[in-house]
């Protein structure tokens, strides 16, 4: 509650209430956005979805300050695990899977997320362990190969074992079920009818929350401030005690963790995974999110986010009929436009807010030029 | 002055378990060079490819001393430092930390069996708060991991409040606890080194190693931190302190080992050292004892 409304921080009554209206539009959001239609309701899945993503590498590369190009690889370790467990796919494949399985392999949400975020976590640790030495470019170029080799592995581990069915994908991936619900399925709750969409949106939305409490709470913590002050100085981290080796390890796999769960969403939303969707400009994107939103702040890399999403989406949607209201026919192809217009963005956030769009606050710059201490005459005298 | 005495009460209150030996009788026997030794190094060597940076370097600082190590330009004094604090593996060496030996190969471990240090070109956390900055030397003493801060559990919470206390308290002590939420990089350069101090202070080091701590101060600012360091071993920290500013060193150290091309050319009680005609030839050239 505190780090939801700092300017609230002195009144908690205020801060309640704030809550409480944010929590009121939230759940109202996907039916308002319904009536305009079910496209809008997706994208707002997928910027949830790309919330979570960014969140997480926001603990590697905004906490921990270690650029990470390949993070993409725990999306899609997530994502593909689901589809696996969840999917016909080894049971057409491996017939010894099929006779453990006579009812059809499929595997609970309560198994599936703590499983996905673990899964990835030993990735991320399996990342981390040899760019432990590494930093600034080199770490970068290294992460970059690693989010290659997990797409490139996704895509031909269909010989000799077809495991992932290479670039043709997996296909007919269950939903989410929960208790009797099946999110595939609109849902009638006393008359009135919940979309399938509307029904993730929910369960995004609640993992999303569980995410964000995740990232506060540990930015506030003894490993957050380890993590930080790795990022700001890593041989004086050393110097303090701190185990960089341990705690860096633990940055990746925690930051590769939100990834999984994310992914595996993806998945079950999907109902098909494909390696097309865990290529190098997903991870790009997602560094993008969380640099132009404010590295290390959670409510910047939030907004990130949500805009470096929704913007280059409403813009498939808005830039046709744009274009042919102003000039009476398309001169741009839309894709064309999105990318040139993402591109001119980033420029501009970059030259204008270098920090970010919403960077975290700065405290106590001392506009009088604090000098010496002036608490004790004998100790610290004033300069002047 | 009364605020910051009555701060180093409150700081001595808070060590007293630690310190009941070290501030009275313990001192006074170690001024006099007897007793058990805090830091205890032998037979150190190095050497950087042709360069024999380090040759059979030892020191043996007294508990609650504070030992100066001097030379000039170039003697081998940081390299000294870091290998004692982990940073650079040496060639042959043997160390023992109060009564108990340690291998400085890893930095991280040198800080969690007691010595904790300062650079000499400061080297804080700078976008975090200068409570922040003291907090992370708690790191080392306290023991919460993921598990604690996403639940938020009983014994984390309560840990979270001992180390902001023990924070506050040593920015207090070391004199600017009016600007703990100040970003540590705002800081004036003092300021900057008083927070280094008290960061390092915050590990409970048993030896405060200090890399010239009064590089680039002024006057008073030498002053200041004189009358600080003062106060840390009147508390019944040892300190090991290497310094460029030799009349810091006379006066405040108790001991005295001066270092000049990787050799240690004396050692003794200041006043000694400084007639000794090595150092005075180290420092000036032949010709001007």
């Amino acid at each position: 509650m505190r780090s939801l409304f700092p300017q609230l921080a002195n009144n908690p009554k205020a801060a309640y209430a704030a809550t409480a209206a944010l929590a009121v539009v939230l759940a109202v959001l996907p039916l308002a956005v319904g009536m305009a239609g079910n496209a809008w309701v997706r994208m707002l899945d997928f910027a949830l979805l790309y919330v979570m993503l960014a969140l997480g590498l926001n603990i590697v590369v905004g906490y921990a300050g270690l650029l990470d190009l390949g993070y993409v690889a725990f999306y899609a370790v997530g994502a593909y695990m689901y589809a696996l467990l969840a999917s016909p796919h080894l049971m057409e494949n491996f017939e010894w899977i099929a006779e453990l399985f006579p009812n059809g392999l499929h595997s609970s949400i309560w198994f599936v997320v703590p499983l996905g975020a673990g899964l990835a976590a030993t990735f991320g640790a399996l990342l981390g362990a040899p760019t432990l030495r590494l930093r600034g470019d080199y770490l970068a170029i290294v992460t970059l190969g690693f989010g290659e080799i997990i797409r490139i592995f996704l895509n031909n581990l269909n010989a000799p074992l077809n495991i992932t069915n290479g670039p043709q994908g997996i296909s007919n991936i269950d939903p989410v079920r929960i208790g009797g619900v099946n999110f595939a399925k609109s849902l009638e709750i006393g008359g009135f009818e919940l979309q399938s969409l509307q029904l993730y949106y929910y369960l995004f939305l609640v993992l999303t929350v569980g995410v964000i409490i995740v990232s506060v709470r540990l930015q506030d913590s003894r490993i957050g401030r380890a993590w930080v002050a790795i990022r700001e100085d890593e041989t004086a981290a050393k110097a303090m005690g701190i185990n960089t080796r341990n705690v860096k390890l633990l940055a990746f796999a925690m930051g590769a963790s939100f990834g999984g769960v994310s992914g595996a969403m993806f998945s079950a939303f999907q109902s098909f995974v494909s390696p097309e969707s865990f290529i190098l400009m997903e991870s790009i994107v997602i560094v993008s999110m969380v640099v132009l939103g404010g590295m290390g702040h959670v409510p910047g890399v939030i907004l990130g986010a949500i805009l470096l999403y929704a913007i280059p989406e409403s813009l498939r949607y808005a830039a046709k009929p744009l274009q042919e209201a102003i000039f009476g026919t398309e001169v741009v192809a839309p894709e064309a436009l999105r990318m040139l217009l993402f591109g001119l963005a980033m420029v501009g956030i970059m030259l204008y807010r270098p920090s970010g769009l919403w960077p975290a606050p700065k405290h106590g710059i001392n506009p009088a030029g604090n000098r010496g201490t002036g608490a004790a005459p004998g100790l610290g005298a004033q300069k002047s | 002055m009364s605020g910051a005495s009555t701060d180093r009460a409150g700081a001595r209150a808070d060590d007293a378990a630690a310190t009941a030996a070290g501030a009275g009788a313990g001192r006074a026997a170690a001024r006099g060079g007897s007793g058990q030794a805090m830091l205890s190094v032998k037979g150190v060597n190095k050497r950087f490819g042709g360069l024999q940076a380090l040759s059979d370097v030892g020191l043996e600082i007294q508990r609650g001393q504070i030992y100066g190590l001097i030379g000039p330009n170039g003697a081998g004094k940081t390299t000294f430092f870091n290998v004692i604090t982990g940073l650079y593996t040496p060639d042959s060496g043997s160390f023992v930390l109060d009564g108990a030996p340690y291998e400085p190969t890893a930095v991280h471990m040198v800080a969690r069996a007691g010595i904790a240090r300062t650079f000499q070109n400061i080297r804080l956390f700078g976008e975090m708060t200068a409570l922040e900055n003291v907090m992370v030397g708690r790191h080392v003493r306290t023991r919460s991991g993921v598990w604690g801060a996403v639940f938020k559990t009983r014994a984390e919470r309560n840990e979270e409040t001992g180390i902001r206390r023990r924070a506050l308290e040593l920015l207090e002590y070391v004199g600017i606890v009016q600007y703990a939420d100040f970003q540590a990089r705002t800081l004036s350069y003092g300021d900057q080194r008083r927070l280094e101090i008290a960061r390092a202070l915050a590990t409970d080091p048993k030896l405060l190693a200090l890399d010239e701590p009064a590089a680039g101060m002024n006057a008073t600012e030498k002053l200041g931190l004189r009358a600080l360091l003062a106060n840390i071993r009147d508390d019944g920290k040892t300190i090991l302190l290497i310094e460029h500013d030799v009349k810091l060193v006379m006066g405040l150290c108790d001991r005295v080992t001066v270092l000049d091309y990787g050799k240690q050319i004396a050692e003794g009680l200041p006043a000694d050292v400084q007639r000794s005609k090595a150092v005075i030839e180290a420092y000036l050239g032949a010709g001007h004892g």
